[in-house]
């Protein structure tokens, strides 16, 4: 049998095969800003982190590079060089990357696409556009400066004439290329299709496929000949398989293999976790195998992992002294002279959360041989970082990265599980066992019992409190088993990424302010969830000025804004703070438009109107991902203490948007997400083992306790663009909860409400 | 041998285990894997697919049991993709990542063609077995209405 090549990324023959032949291709280098012309037959040494091309049917195709989970992304960042290059977006094709490093860049992650590849993408569409040109201006024989170029034609207005993308390959792809500096962008008022005004909403690319089941998701992904595979892992995070007896398993008509997966040692990072799995030929066959399966574990040191106990002392842990990391005045000399009834001291908690994506982690893997030697391994998978899945496989299998292909899926929603690649490791390892392609489910059970959860945390936050109730002095400080722990050992203290999210970064204005951190021990795989630290940052941040605000018999509103204080640009000098690998300069704390957005989002909700008993609002706002966010929430607790929320007012201000409509999905889709953390997120622990299972243990909000009406708006900035994805978490929770006390009197310090009786008058 | 009467189409299947859940028959023996898994207890909605007309959870639903029944998948929802609750779908751009809305526009077509002008707690109630963790709620709540205002329309026009 000959194999299929499977080495390498995009090798050339097959990156050229993706275009006709006599496709002008465009390319960018990575890392530079110059672009290169490469013709499909002489492109040996190509290096493209991105690249667009023409064929002479004036098909333009443009590669995603970036992984859809649900932001929008494969289509959006496309729509901005389709929009650059005034190309009809019907006539545009979207081909998605293969993990490949050579594209910079891939892990879609962090709400960095737009940020990292706005600029990229607006410089090769505008390459591709000034070729046809100067290709339309020889043809027509006037000056290229006469020239516009829009829905796939350049034009010139003064003798009426217009030529087809088609008609300018040919003589395009002759022409040397245009050195960036003479690139003339669209300014703002020209784009049409991407940008904070488009003329029309252009629709998911793959909406079509989404509605009627064709869409092909990772657990669609199918080869000839592949069996089913699921996994028994160890219940507790570092344990083994101490022995196991797989006859029973292998008596299922269906099951053709039960196969050890060798257990993961600390720091799990990316590996397979381990444990036995089943190979089928259905999956109903594989699960009736597990479930057959005889397994002794060895639970190792996790064993002792009780959440509830870990909680009261993390609680502990963070009223105790840590870290100092952010300190300005002398809060801590403030702090200790103040009177008793100057003080105020509170404690915030919120526990495990787990991403509970709706389609699980899953991979379809293949591997090549060459005799009994692993040369090349192949797979499908909904991954959010195909080359750190190139990176893992590669290691597993000790293979090159290079040799490792991995295809991106659709993916059934991401929230970060889905950048951690352990289960493609799995594939692949299964697949080389069985020498046939196998593709890895992993069932609920397993998503909720051995995800990467976010961490636990606790928050201790102190004031002294001067005229008007208002702060002189200010303490808070977090404990929380940190990500890295998921990567190096030692780790129990916060990295400067996560303090940074919204907590070394505190915008309020205080003259004495102290930022601490305490450590704290990881028992479970500590990862990365939709809006990570700031989740919890926030909870707290968000919340004890609303506490502060009721204390001095002030509304909340218009104590949170005398909070923000003047309009200024936070310094954060001598603060180790990555500001999301930005300078301040370029993406300021910038208190004027966390206050704008503010403001706005009371005048929307009508702040201050008078609401029926039992129905409150309830205000937060929040800087996260480079952009700036407030909620208000207007609750309705009955006195029986059912939650419901008639509706939340979103506004953000993230920059430039490129797709505005986009935005304001992923707005909408935040409040629900915040609603199911507030109301239910909590993932639990005893003997080391995770206590939820199903959605009955670990519900998700449905859709009579989602927010009934979500009302968005997007402030128009002329910053560069910043974070969507992930801005509208942060605030929802505190904002609900604030609004919770206000109508019912119980202030809500630890999620989720799920915990707390609400019942009232 | 197991008969299944799926999306027009009479299927016979050998060797098969009569308890497997109809979804597994679909997606790993038809390939019909538009109708996604979720829970495998009935708890997301992920699975729905139609038996006789009526939302059933596949994951839940042994193929031995489902008998001399029609079932109609999302392959078989509409010849051209153009159902009512589909082209709503479109018209509000409800999906986000999309997993979920496969079970969400086949529970709201079983729910309309129960309900033709349902109300906001009807559909509340309706689609209470869908889970969506991308958020889309609102879009589908309003997306069912446009629905049943075409169904409507298009009645009247009989």
């Amino acid at each position: 049998m000959s194999a299929p090549a499977v080495g390498g990324g995009a090798n050339r023959r097959e990156f050229l095969g993706l275009f006709a032949a006599g496709s002008l291709v465009l390319v960018l280098q990575r890392g530079s800003a110059l672009a290169q012309l490469a013709e499909p037959e002489s492109a040996d040494d190509l290096q493209p982190d991105l690249f667009v091309s023409l064929d002479p049917e004036g098909t333009v195709t443009i590669v995603a590079h970036r992984s859809e989970m649900g932001t929008g992304i494969r289509t959006s960042l496309p729509l901005v060089l389709a929009d650059e290059l005034g190309a009809d977006w019907d006539r545009v094709r979207l081909s998605q990357a293969l993990g490949d490093a050579r594209y910079g860049d891939q892990n879609t992650d962090g709400s960095r696409s737009v940020r990292q590849f706005h600029g990229r993408m607006r410089q090769a569409g505008a390459t591709l556009r000034t070729l046809l040109e100067r290709a339309a201006a020889t043809r027509l024989e006037v000056p290229v400066e006469e020239l516009e170029t829009r829905e796939h034609r350049v034009w010139h207005a003064a003798s009426e004439r217009s030529l087809d993308f088609k008609d300018l390959v040919a003589d395009a792809r002759a022409l040397p290329l245009p050195d960036v500096e003479a690139l003339v962008l669209r300014p703002r008022e020209s784009w049409r299709l991407a940008g904070p005004r488009p003329v029309r909403d252009v629709p998911l690319y793959d909406l079509d496929d989404l509605v009627t089941g064709r869409g092909t998701f990772g657990i669609d992904a199918r080869l000839d000949g592949q069996l089913f595979a699921v996994i028994a892992r160890p219940p507790v995070v570092g344990g083994s398989a101490k022995s196991f007896d797989g006859k029973n398993a292998r008596a299922v008509p269906g099951v053709t293999d039960v196969v050890p997966i060798e257990a993961s040692r600390a720091p799990h990072g990316f590996q397979a976790l381990g444990g036995v799995a089943v190979l089928a030929q259905s999956t109903f066959a594989a699960l009736q195998g597990r479930r057959a399966l005889v397994i002794e574990w060895e639970d190792g040191a996790n064993a002792s992992y009780d959440s509830e106990a870990y909680a009261e002392a993390l609680t502990e842990t963070a009223r105790q002294p840590g870290r100092v990391l952010r300190d300005e005045g002398d809060a801590q000399a403030q702090l200790a002279e103040a009177q008793q009834e100057e003080r105020f001291e509170a404690d915030y908690h919120v526990p495990h959360l787990a991403h509970a994506s709706l389609e699980p982690p899953c991979a379809l893997a293949r591997i090549e041989f060459d005799g009994e030697r692993v040369v090349g391994a192949e797979l499908w998978a909904p991954t959010q970082n195909p080359q750190a899945a190139q990176q893992a496989v590669g290691a597993a299998l000790e293979i090159e990265p290079d040799a490792v292909r991995v295809h991106v899926t659709l993916l059934g929603g991401g929230f970060g599980r889905k950048s951690k690649p352990d289960f493609l490791v799995e594939a692949a390892l299964l697949a080389r066992h069985a020498k046939r392609p196998v593709h890895v489910l992993w069932t609920r059970e397993d998503d909720l019992g051995h995800d990467y959860f976010h961490a636990v945390a606790s928050m201790h936050m102190k004031a002294r409190l001067g005229p008007g109730g208002m702060p002189v002095a200010w303490l808070q400080r977090s404990a929380f088993p940190p990500i890295g722990s998921t990567f190096a050992p030692n780790q129990r203290y916060g990295g400067a990424g996560e303090m940074g999210m919204g907590f070394t970064d505190v915008p309020y204005q205080i003259p004495n302010l102290r930022v601490e951190n305490g450590p704290a021990d990881a028992h479970v795989r500590i990862g990365w969830l939709r809006s990570v630290a700031h989740i919890y940052h926030a909870f707290a941040v968000c919340s004890f000025p609303d506490e502060l605000a009721h204390r001095a018999g002030r509304d909340p509103y218009e104590y949170l804004m005398a909070l923000l204080g003047e309009d200024r640009r936070v310094s954060l000098e001598g603060v180790a703070y990555s500001n999301h690998g930005h300078s301040l300069d370029e993406y300021p704390i910038d208190t004027a438009r966390l206050a704008h957005v503010t403001r706005r989002a009371a005048q929307l909700a009508g702040w201050g109107r008078k609401l029926p008993a039992g129905r409150a609002l309830g205000i937060a706002c929040h800087r996260s991902f480079l952009s700036y966010c407030a909620n208000v929430v207007e609750v309705e607790v009955s006195k029986s203490g059912v939650v419901a929320i008639p509706k939340v007012w979103v506004v953000i201000d993230a920059g430039l948007v490129v797709h505005p409509e986009r935005v304001r999905a992923q707005m909408e889709g935040a409040a629900v997400f915040g609603t199911s953390l507030a109301l239910y997120g909590e993932i639990t622990a005893k003997a080391g083992r995770i206590q939820q299972t199903n959605f009955h243990q670990h519900p998700l909000a449905r859709m009579h306790e989602a927010p009934r009406e979500i009302e968005v708006e997007i402030v128009e900035h002329d910053g560069p663009p910043a974070g969507v994805g992930e801005v509208g978490v942060p605030p929802f929770a505190p904002a609900l909860c604030n609004a919770i006390y206000a109508a019912t009197g119980h202030r809500i310090r630890r999620l989720p409400l799920a915990r707390h009786d609400l019942s009232h008058g | 041998m197991i008969t299944l009467r799926v999306n027009g189409a009479l299927h016979e299947l050998d060797g098969l285990d009569e308890r497997t859940p109809l979804l597994w028959v679909l997606r790993d023996v038809l390939g019909l894997v538009g109708t996604k898994y979720g829970c495998g207890m009935s708890l997301c909605g992920a699975c729905t697919v139609h038996k006789n007309g009526e939302a059933i959870r596949s994951c839940v639903t042994p193929v031995a049991s489902v008998g001399d029944a029609e079932i109609t998948t999302i392959e078989g929802l509409s010849a051209a993709g153009d159902h009512p609750v589909q082209e709503a779908w479109r018209k509000h751009n409800v999906p986000q990542c999309g997993y979920c809305q496969v079970g969400q526009i086949m529970s709201a077509a079983a729910l309309l063609a129960r309900t033709p002008k349902p109300s906001d707690a009807q559909i509340d109630a309706g689609m209470a077995g869908n889970l969506c963790r991308c958020g889309t709620y609102t879009r589908i709540r309003a997306a069912i209405h446009t629905a049943a205002l075409a169904s409507g329309e298009q009645e009247g026009g009989r």
